[in-house]
């Protein structure tokens, strides 16, 4: 076999073997992909009638429902990384990437199984998440190309942060922390075009929520999926992921690398 | 020491280490004959497991070489890793896998091809008596359980170079002989192995030479019969009950170590039934009541008191990341 041939082989093996974790730790899975589907309910029914009105004239619930999807699809993406964090905070803390650092395999498919294992969550969550909005009423316009669309996006953007939390994951130094550092996600989607219209909130807040990575992925989304223009956001989005991916792929190979190198045990 | 021909076996020069400022590893070398074992003996925090660590490409070494099986660390770390096997202090093992998948999961990563791969998964199964529980979580696995198949993992490429890092720290005595056993067949089939062990014993039932570490160097090297004719042998402790006795003991034997407090005489004795009743007539003779004795066999304390003047220091404190993951 090739060099390459390797190293699609070992990401492999550690892909199957990140998708078995996911099965053998139920509960964080579940967690994972339920928290949003709570969040989802809690929009559309607790908020979503007063929030709905917002929205204009004539407008509700409904309206509310068909415009807070996207802002729940982020919120997937964002609470399945937390997982992909403490997996790969969990892996670092063990033994385990010691026997991986001392055999003849691919360095990098240690952290290749978690990403890919982790974009396959991702769109699962996604697709569970799809299923439980069009079964609430979610109503939309798009054509199958938008629909690819818009999933591209967000498979995009997940794929970013998911690299990002690979990284925060590495640079952890014990479980726990893991778990908590990519809250500060879920605090940036609120921050975001993700609930409400970026138009509603004071100056300051406005210009931060318009200017960061969120809003334009949530734009770009809803625009496909309402069928509206989309406008510069899909561009704004595709560079965010980009660059993202980039910084956060190269600060977690550096971290992984160097990873233990100066520690005495 | 450095006559081991260059393909084979394992040869460190001058190994030097630091952490910090502080110096872990200072100039070991070390020579390991093929199919053979070096026991690296010492307590916690000399710098064993840093040795096993430079040696195996966890870390690079600050200066000196290290070659495994000809193939040197640094320029060749894969064609190290593409040889040996590597069994830590803390279960590297993959705890939401069973016990097979563990096996199943190391055959992938060394390319056996599917059935190949489980045919040698069945083998190990067998080998380390793991079959029953081949299909449990490894939740379920006993210490002495996850130990077996943490080396089992190990054994999975048959490397040619294996190192042990403290493989029977924390075992039962069933266990540690169990893993006793299946080192030495490891040896008997050519494996070249370095383990490191804090128990005398230990490297006196496996290893074909010992390397004493203190400090971060070698002190002593050699058979265990050349390092058991340097140390003095045993002891037998006194205890008395007032200190007039003691005295009077004091100035009748010869004295290897006494206690005023604990009104303890430590005497030399090699443990001998003979020398025993020597010594309990001589007491006898000088009308010298003696309260209890206790017969002692030399342990790692003795090998560091006789190489190197001074006891092992008590300094738990030193490594305490190895012993926090010993514990677990």
């Amino acid at each position: 076999m090739t060099t390459l041939a390797y190293t699609l082989s070992d990401s492999r093996v550690m892909l199957r073997r990140n998708l078995k974790h996911q099965l053998r730790y139920p509960s964080m899975t579940v967690m994972l992909i339920g928290l949003p589907i709570v969040l989802l309910l809690l929009f559309v029914y607790v908020f979503g009638g007063q929030l709905g009105a917002g929205l204009g004239a004539h407008q509700g619930r409904g309206a509310y429902l068909d415009y807070v999807v996207p802002g729940l699809l982020l919120i997937t993406a964002a609470s399945v990384v937390q997982g992909t964090s403490i997996m790969v905070a969990m892996d670092m803390t063990g033994g385990i990437i010691d026997r991986f650092r001392t055999m003849a395999i691919a360095r990098a498919s240690v952290l290749t199984g978690h990403v890919l294992g982790s974009l396959i969550q991702t769109l699962a969550a996604v697709a569970i998440l799809i299923g439980v909005a069009f079964g609430l009423g979610f109503h939309s316009s798009a054509a199958p190309l938008d629909w690819l669309a818009a999933i591209g996006i967000l498979a995009l953007f997940a794929f970013a942060l998911i690299w990002l939390a690979v990284a925060l994951g590495l640079a952890a130094k014990s479980v726990e922390t893991a778990s908590n550092t990519p809250m500060v996600l879920l605090l940036l989607l609120f921050l975001s075009s993700g609930f409400v219209a970026t138009a509603t909130m004071p100056t300051g807040l406005r210009q931060f929520a318009e200017y960061q990575p969120f809003t334009p992925v949530a734009d770009t989304m809803r625009g496909l999926l309402s069928g509206a223009a989309i406008g510069g956001h899909a561009i704004a989005a595709i560079a965010w992921s980009i660059g993202i991916a980039a910084v956060s792929y190269l600060w977690a190979i550096r971290l992984y690398n160097r990873r233990r190198a100066a520690e005495p045990k | 020491m450095t006559s081991v021909s260059a393909a084979t076996g394992i040869v460190a020069q001058d190994v030097c280490k630091s952490f910090g400022d502080h110096l872990v590893l200072d100039r070991v070398s070390l020579a390991v004959e093929e199919g053979t074992i070096l026991a690296l003996l010492g307590p916690n925090g000399v710098g064993k497991t840093t040795m096993v660590r430079v040696l195996s490409t966890l870390i690079p070494a600050d200066s000196g070489a290290a070659r495994i099986a000809g193939h040197d660390v640094v320029a060749d770390p894969d064609g190290v890793r593409a040889v040996i096997g590597v069994t830590g202090q803390f279960s590297a093992v993959d705890n939401l896998l069973t016990g097979a998948e563990n096996l199943q999961l190391m055959t992938d990563l060394r390319h056996l091809g599917r059935g190949v791969g489980r045919r040698r998964v069945a083998e190990l199964l067998e080998q380390f008596d793991l079959t029953g529980a081949a299909h449990k979580l490894l939740s379920t696995y006993s210490g002495g359980m996850r130990r077996r198949l943490d080396l089992a993992m190990t054994l999975v490429g048959e490397p040619r170079v294996i190192f042990l890092d403290e493989p029977t720290t924390g075992l039962d005595p069933r266990s540690r002989h169990t893993m006793w056993q299946i080192i030495r067949q490891l040896a008997a089939a050519g494996v070249t192995i370095l383990l490191t062990t804090q128990y005398l014993d230990e490297a006196d039932q496996l290893a074909d030479r010992i390397a004493v570490l203190d400090q971060g160097r070698v002190v002593a090297e050699g058979t265990p019969a050349e390092l058991k004719s340097r140390i003095p042998g045993g002891h037998v402790q006194l205890h008395f009950a007032d200190p007039d006795e003691l005295h009077s003991a004091a100035e009748l034997l010869p004295v290897a170590g006494r206690d005023q407090n604990q009104l303890v005489l430590q005497v030399p004795a090699d443990g001998s039934v003979d020398s025993l009743r020597e010594l309990l007539d001589e007491l006898h003779r000088a009308r010298i009541e003696v309260q209890r004795l206790s017969i002692h066999t030399p342990d790692l304390d003795d090998v560091f008191f006789a190489v190197t003047g001074s006891h092992v220091s008590t300094q738990p404190a030193r490594d305490p990341a190895a012993q926090g993951a010993a514990k677990r």
